[in-house]
């Protein structure tokens, strides 16, 4: 009998382990989901407050700024309808350019401009990041119902 | 005419592939002698045609034959040589035939180096394989025809993807798909004693060393992938949890788990039932890994294309393999009876919870890296899972297993006792402590996550070298030997082991310490300018013009001073790819074995000055270094003499090692 006994201790012991180690992978995992939203979306105040999440689109031609100390650049994302303002402190990754696709990750901060902590483009000269191209065309969507 | 005859021999390949599964499968369960013939001389037909076809697409890429796609759309003549042989793996077409050409070496390997293993299993092994081989062939040749011609041919070709051009990306491609592909063979040992029902502790000796290279080679693979991605990409970091190496991460989780209980299966006859579930899922998240970095599913460096088609048929294939061998599974393995009992504490115990701790960590890498996903696919909408949850699930996963590592090599087999481990291990563990409390105060600082980090590393070291000394005077008591004739008497295999976990506490040092205390600085620079980090300061000399043999660009000259004097000078570049107008950070870096200096070009500044970034990151390089010691583990221990020994002696070396 006693071997069984212990073998079953151990299985049930193993099974509480499992149990508690799935309930704390689900719970980190809920707490890091970052959802991604259109400018448009943005504007229309979908955004939860004080979360963080995703912002993708083309970077607005003539939009690019510096402040005085050069680090601090100042863009605003358009998906074509809408474009928000975003703020990044760093060094902007090789692809990021004027009019071509962009995807931002960050908060917006009290004066709806977007503090962002990330900032990601594409990896070569052909595609999109597939969240801007995204938000490209939930903005046409939302033009051709308007027409 | 190179690209049609190389064409020419991939479909004679896939020919070859479908008679061999044919005639082997059939044969080996029929029991036809002559079909079963087949098998062995058809792998090195397969091989052979498979590497002649590759050396076609290499010469269309190194003659730089613009009337090939393939190489229009990645090559191009003022490309140094190296690159466009590497191109040639570096678009999707290619990398496929550069996996086909990896599976039919290992069916060759297979095939030249299984003389002990019974003729139907080999034959089985070989048709299972082929099975693979057909779905790769056919995706190859209906899907991404690396040979397809360009009409009218282009003038010049439009140039490798400036990241790949890069020495790292040369062997990164071909040793991560050594490993990714090396997988099929134990997974097609495992279906073939599946089918055979002969699912004993031979076919886990004969599965070992194949299981350990493969590993091996993707451990490398995967490391090369790491160090690329912290020189190349310009950001400083080493693994981003992006869904990409978390493709290959998951395959080597499940292996690492799969060699460990295959060492149990092969010395104990345990866990029999649970080593060919391992198989099974380790190929099959290969497979999974193939499908998410080719398919489009996922933009990356790697995914090249967004073409439906390839990932239909990828994902109608990983459906097959995965469905048909679970089906097997379930059917053939409740025949299976259980090995050699155990109680709780023993070393089976430990390998079991190390198993159990790393499938449940690749199961949560499997949840964070699939879910966005389904969303995505199920049109819920975008959402990504970023490194917090990686970083917040993972490490919690790892440590007891990284706990464990000290315990189980020096645990015994079957029944091992508390007091007993105690007495061995406590002046290992005092050490650990203690020195683990005070390392962080010689960095200057003392945090609980480094003292944390660094009580796993020492641990695992010092269990090691105890492991080490016990078996050494236990060999030199028992028989008339000297310590230094024990030493060398010592089986390389019991080597390997204790070199990948010290491979492991190297990593763990390394990642510790760079999370600990990495200097990040990102500042605005003009010639003349300084910036201090650590003990260093960093001058900004001068900006010269830069022409390469396919861009132009700056390189910055910074002066490297050590109270006031000049002590090196390191050339950071920003450049300009001209055929596809790409701009490309070089970072400049001092490699030390305790720390890396780390420069990058940022952008100019329209008065003439630049944004640089300025790291300092202690211990870094230990993170590869110890990527490449469990690799080299790996080698060792698949160099041991007794897989090349006949396996006649096999009962009473069972013994042996049992009571060791």
């Amino acid at each position: 009998m006693k071997p069984r006994y212990k073998r079953f201790i151990l299985v049930v012991v193993a099974l509480a382990l499992l149990t508690l180690g799935a309930m704390f992978v689900l719970k980190a995992f809920r707490s890091n989901l970052v959802f991604f939203y259109t400018p448009t979306e943005v504007l229309a105040g979908q955004v939860p407050q004080g979360q963080a999440f995703r912002i993708g689109g083309m970077v607005l031609e003539g939009s690019v700024g510096r402040e005085e100390d050069g680090l601090t650049v100042r863009f605003e994302v358009t998906d074509t309808l809408e474009s928000v303002p975003v703020q990044y402190t760093g060094i902007l990754p090789d692809l990021f350019q004027e009019g071509k696709g962009v995807v931002a990750q960050g908060r917006m901060n009290a004066q709806a401009i977007f503090i962002a902590d990330q900032v990601l483009a594409k990896h070569d000269e052909n595609y999109m990041p597939p969240e801007a191209a995204e938000a490209l065309e939930r903005a046409r969507q939302i033009k051709m119902d308007n027409q | 005419m190179t690209p049609e005859i190389g064409h020419f021999a991939i479909i004679l390949a896939l020919c070859v592939a479908i008679a061999q599964a044919f005639f082997s499968l059939v044969g080996a369960t029929r029991g036809y002698v002559n079909w079963m013939a087949v098998s062995r001389p058809s792998a090195y037909v397969l091989f052979f045609l498979t590497a002649f076809g590759f050396c076609c697409l290499v010469v269309s890429f190194l003659t730089n034959d613009f009337s090939v796609l393939n190489v229009a759309s990645n090559s191009n003549s003022q490309l140094p040589w190296p690159y466009r042989l590497a191109a040639s793996w570096g678009s999707h077409e290619g990398s496929l035939l550069l996996w086909v050409l990896m599976l039919s070496g290992w069916m060759a390997a297979v095939a030249r180096f299984s003389k002990g293993v019974p003729k139907d299993m080999l034959s089985l092994i070989l048709g299972v394989m082929a099975i693979v081989a057909i779905g790769f062939y056919s995706f190859l040749l209906l899907t991404s025809n690396p040979f397809d011609r360009l009409l009218p041919p282009a003038m010049d070709g439009r140039d490798l993807n400036p990241l790949l051009q890069d020495p790292g990306m040369v062997i990164h491609p071909p040793m991560l798909y050594m490993g990714y592909v090396g997988f099929s063979v134990v997974f097609a040992f495992a279906i073939a004693a599946l089918i055979s029902g002969r699912l004993d502790t031979t076919w886990a000796r004969w599965s070992r060393p194949w299981t350990t290279i493969a590993w091996a080679f993707l451990t490398v693979g995967i490391a090369l992938g790491s160090w690329w991605a912290y020189y190349e990409l310009g950001w400083g970091g080493w693994w981003f949890w992006d869904p990409v190496e978390n493709a290959s991460f998951m395959p080597w989780l499940c292996g690492t788990a799969l060699m460990h209980s295959l060492l149990v299966t092969e010395k104990r006859g345990s866990f029999k039932i649970w080593t060919v579930l391992l198989a099974i899922i380790t190929f099959s998240l290969s497979l999974l890994g193939t499908f998410l970095v080719r398919s489009g599913v996922l933009t990356s460096v790697h995914a090249f294309a967004t073409d439906p088609e390839r990932g239909v048929f990828i994902l109608g294939f990983l459906v097959f393999v995965v469905g048909s061998s679970l089906l097997l599974f379930a059917w053939r393995a409740p025949k299976v009876g259980l090995g050699g009992r155990f109680s709780l504490i023993s070393r089976e115990s430990a390998l079991l919870a190390n198993n159990v701790l790393l499938v449940v960590a690749a199961a949560s890498v499997l949840l964070g890296t699939l879910y966005p996903l389904f969303l995505d696919a199920l049109g819920f909408g975008k959402i990504s899972v970023g490194p917090p949850y990686f970083d917040a699930v993972f490490v919690p996963i790892m440590v007891p297993a990284m706990f464990l590592m000290g315990i189980g090599p020096i645990a015994r087999w079957k029944k091992s006792s508390v007091p007993e481990l105690a007495v061995k291990l406590k002046w290992a563990f005092a050490i650990a402590v203690i020195s683990a409390l005070l390392m962080p105060f010689a960095m200057g600082d003392w945090s609980i996550l480094v003292s944390f980090g660094l009580l796993m590393a020492t641990w695992i070291a010092l269990a090691g070298l105890v492991n080490l000394w016990t078996r050494l005077k236990q060999m030199s008591s028992g028989e008339d030997r000297t310590l230094l004739g024990s030493f060398l008497a010592i089986p390389n295999a019991y080597y390997g082991m204790l070199f990948a976990h010290w491979g492991v506490a190297v990593f763990i040092v390394g990642v510790t310490l760079v999370n600990g205390y990495e200097v990040e600085k990102d500042v605005k620079m003009s010639l003349g300018n300084t910036v201090t980090i650590g003990e260093y300061t960093i001058r900004l000399d001068a900006l010269k013009d830069l022409k390469g043999p396919n861009y132009t660009g700056v390189e910055g000259s910074m002066a490297i001073l050590v109270d006031g004097k000049e002590v090196d000078r390191m050339f950071p570049q920003k450049r300009l790819y001209t055929v596809q107008q790409m701009p490309m950070t070089e970072a400049a870096i001092d490699t030390g074995f305790t720390r890396d200096l780390y420069i990058s070009l940022g952008e100019p500044l329209n008065d003439g000055s630049w944004v640089v970034r300025v790291y300092l990151k202690p211990f870094v390089d230990w993170i590869w270094g110890g990527a490449f010691l469990m690799a080299l583990g790996g080698v060792l221990a698949v160099s041991d003499r007794r897989y090349r020994r006949a396996s006649q002696d096999e009962e009473n070396r069972g013994e042996k090692t049992a009571s060791s």
